[in-house]
């Protein structure tokens, strides 16, 4: 079990780097709905056991983060007729580098850590995936690669989160899906709205309101 | 019994008002929530350590207050909200009151839960049923500013996710012992893990700091109630920053349990000085009044973690201050609504000579402005009061000092802008005599672009 899950942490980080590398928005979504799958099975993976809560929790992942979030986003882009990222803040070349060395800071701080039950690779992968995520949000311009970021953001807690999976109730994980999917949702709104407004949706033309 | 109540009621009143077709079935949902629950706060002093749902709700002394003031606020804006309703269409006016609602239905259960996911569920729906009461206007401005709330609140409000995760791993599971539930944290604080709870803590600052709009992590706060309807901002205001003051307050809770208040208390203090700083320098010289009193919260935000970052003394001021400032920052909104509604714009230096166009709402909020920025004999003097002196009484003569020049500043610039507003000269005179807007800064330097991320 513990080295299929190793698996499905490898593939996650190469989730990762797809969307730091890549300029299509199509992709990058298909690259975070792919996350999501991998999100959805390796709680499986990690609970061990198949219980209501296990195969919920795994049902409830898949549908929101791989299915609905990705369709919802290709819907807005699609509405906003924008295909490709333009000219981010840094280069694809400068995100990759900078992708490599959060993942070579989340593997020596996860070394330090106090050691926790679930395997090795959970905690830096999660480190990780939330430090690129942060990364896309802060370094893209286009408020969909934002969204993009925002997810995998959610994504890296939600791997940390695994490492609990046992010990929080199911109530509390399906809120805590809740929330993200809506979250998620009223972003995609207001992207939307934002391609109406300014014709583009580009957070970078938001800049009426300074001091 | 009753926590499940006041959390359900106002939901199941959220969803009734969305259908609701008609605008008098929409007013009465919400001023029958909006009672019930306050009748139903009004219950629960008297019967107070009820506990459901296995300890996962519960009431105590901060969540108490907290509700109260949410309770009494809710009131105050639904019967402000009933006459804004009226001329808005109907779509809006079924979207606005439902997020109200699902507003009142989150924040209660913040204030109420003692399991610590549960809380950031709360908070989390507390940050998204914001959402549309801020983009309410419609345009280009609204939309900037939902689009930079939303990215920063839900990043923030992430950070507090990792927290709660990483506080669950600090707690060894043993039988009995339930997960994240705070009293058997505070319970089993000696077993706890130092080393995650530290890294629990530290999160927790950064994420609920963000929603509670403590500086740097402000930089959203001008904009949203700048551009929200003034009875928004009374709820964010009032209500949002001290759902998310009580976030952090759980997290402090238990780490002064374990013993590591040492480490907590000056992580508290330098947020909490910083976001004075912060605060006297945007407020000396602002122009607009709802961006004064967006800094003027950053200002009360940063007082609350200074007090709870004092401990003794000052934690009772700091829990004061939570009710004192929800009140007055609501009051401060809804009539400061009023004047920008009569002058038709929100920049001071149209908002002059107000005393005689308005005499009722000029009046209230110069009062409120005195007692906002924290003259006696309102409330907030007390707290405040209350705050420093805990500084000087566990040993930091420094902080208080700190503070109390920061305050004086911050008065000055509350009480200049309060008095060219009431008393200043009507709108031709004054403009004509001072061209442009009264702020001393030159417009191409623009201080809080070095505060926001690039992404604004």
């Amino acid at each position: 079990m513990r080295s299929l899950a190793e698996v499905l942490l490898f593939f996650v980080i190469l989730t990762d780097f797809g969307v730091l590398a890549m300029s299509r928005l199509s992709a990058c979504i298909r690259a975070v709905a792919a996350q999501g799958l991998l999100l959805g099975i390796l709680s499986l993976v990690v609970e061990g056991a198949w219980s209501v809560h296990g195969v919920g929790l795994a049902l409830g992942t898949i549908l929101i983060k791989a299915v609905f979030l990705p369709w919802f986003l290709r819907w807005a882009i699609r509405e906003a007729s924008v295909r490709r990222e333009v000219e981010p803040l840094v280069g694809y070349m400068a995100s990759f580098l900078l992708g490599a060395a959060a993942l070579a800071v989340s593997f020596a701080v996860a070394a330090r850590l106090p050691p926790i039950e679930s395997g090795p690779l959970l905690v830096p992968v999660a480190l990780a995936t939330v430090i690129i995520g942060l990364v896309v949000l802060i370094t893209r311009t286009k408020a969909v690669s934002q969204v993009v970021g925002y997810l995998m953001l959610e994504n890296g807690i939600y791997i940390f989160g695994l490492t609990q999976i046992r010990r929080v109730p199911f109530l509390v994980d399906a809120g805590v899906l809740l929330d993200v999917f809506v979250g998620v949702f009223v972003m995609g709104i207001v992207v939307f709205h934002i391609n109406r407004e300014f014709d583009s949706i580009s957070a970078a033309q938001l800049t009426e309101l300074r001091e | 019994m009753i926590q499940l109540l006041l959390i359900l009621l106002p939901a199941v009143a959220a969803v009734l008002a969305y259908y609701a077709r008609r605008e008098t079935t929409r007013t009465r949902l919400m001023w029958g929530a909006a009672g019930a629950h306050l009748l139903l706060v009004a219950r629960l002093w008297t019967t107070p350590r009820a506990v459901t749902l296995a300890g996962w709700l519960a009431v105590d002394g901060l969540g108490l207050i907290v509700l109260t003031l949410i309770s009494l606020l809710f009131i105050v804006v639904a019967s402000y909200a009933v006459g804004y309703l009226r001329t808005r269409s109907a779509r809006d006016g079924r979207v606005f009151g439902s997020g109200m609602l699902a507003f009142l239905a989150a924040a209660s259960l913040v204030a109420l839960s003692h399991h610590l996911a549960l809380l950031w569920v709360g908070m989390e729906a507390t940050t998204l049923s914001m959402a549309p009461l801020i983009y309410d206007r419609h345009d280009r401005r609204s939309l900037e500013a939902v689009w930079k709330y939303l990215v920063l609140s839900s990043v923030g409000i992430a950070l507090a996710l990792l927290a709660v995760f990483l506080l669950a791993t600090a707690q060894p599971s043993a039988p009995g012992v339930r997960p994240l539930v705070l009293d058997d944290l505070i319970a089993g604080a000696p077993s706890l893990d130092r080393w995650w709870l530290r890294a629990a803590f530290v999160f927790a600052l950064a994420g609920f700091g963000t929603k509670m709009g403590l500086a740097p992590m402000h930089t959203w706060k001008p904009d949203t109630y700048g551009e929200a309807p003034s009875l928004v901002g009374a709820l964010m205001a009032g209500g949002v920053t001290s759902c998310a003051f009580v976030g952090l307050a759980r997290f402090t809770q238990v780490l002064t349990a374990a013993g590591l208040a040492g480490f907590a208390r000056p992580l508290l203090l330098g947020f909490g000085l910083f976001s004075l700083v912060v605060a006297a320098g945007f407020i000396v010289g602002q122009a607009d009044v709802k961006r004064l009193l967006a800094y003027s919260s950053v200002e009360h935000m940063g007082l609350l973690v200074l007090g709870m970052g004092l401990g003794g003394l000052g934690t009772y001021g700091a829990v004061l201050h939570v009710l004192n400032n929800g009140l007055v920052k609501g009051w401060l909104f809804l009539v400061v609504g009023n004047l920008v509604l009569a002058a038709g714009s929100q920049a001071a230096a149209d908002v002059r000579g107000m005393l005689r166009a308005r005499p009722v709402s000029a009046m209230l909020v110069v009062a409120g402005l005195f007692a906002v920025s924290g003259s006696p004999p309102f409330g907030l003097f007390l707290s405040e009061f209350a705050i420093v002196s805990g500084a000087i009484r566990e040993h930091h003569p420094v902080v208080a000092g700190a503070a109390l020049l920061l305050l004086a500043v911050i008065f000055a610039g509350i009480a200049r802008m309060i008095l060219e507003m009431v008393l200043g000269g009507g709108r031709g005179s004054e403009a004509s005599r001072r061209p442009g807007a009264p702020s001393p800064r030159a417009p191409g330097w623009s201080p809080d672009h070095w505060h926001s991320p690039p992404w604004c």
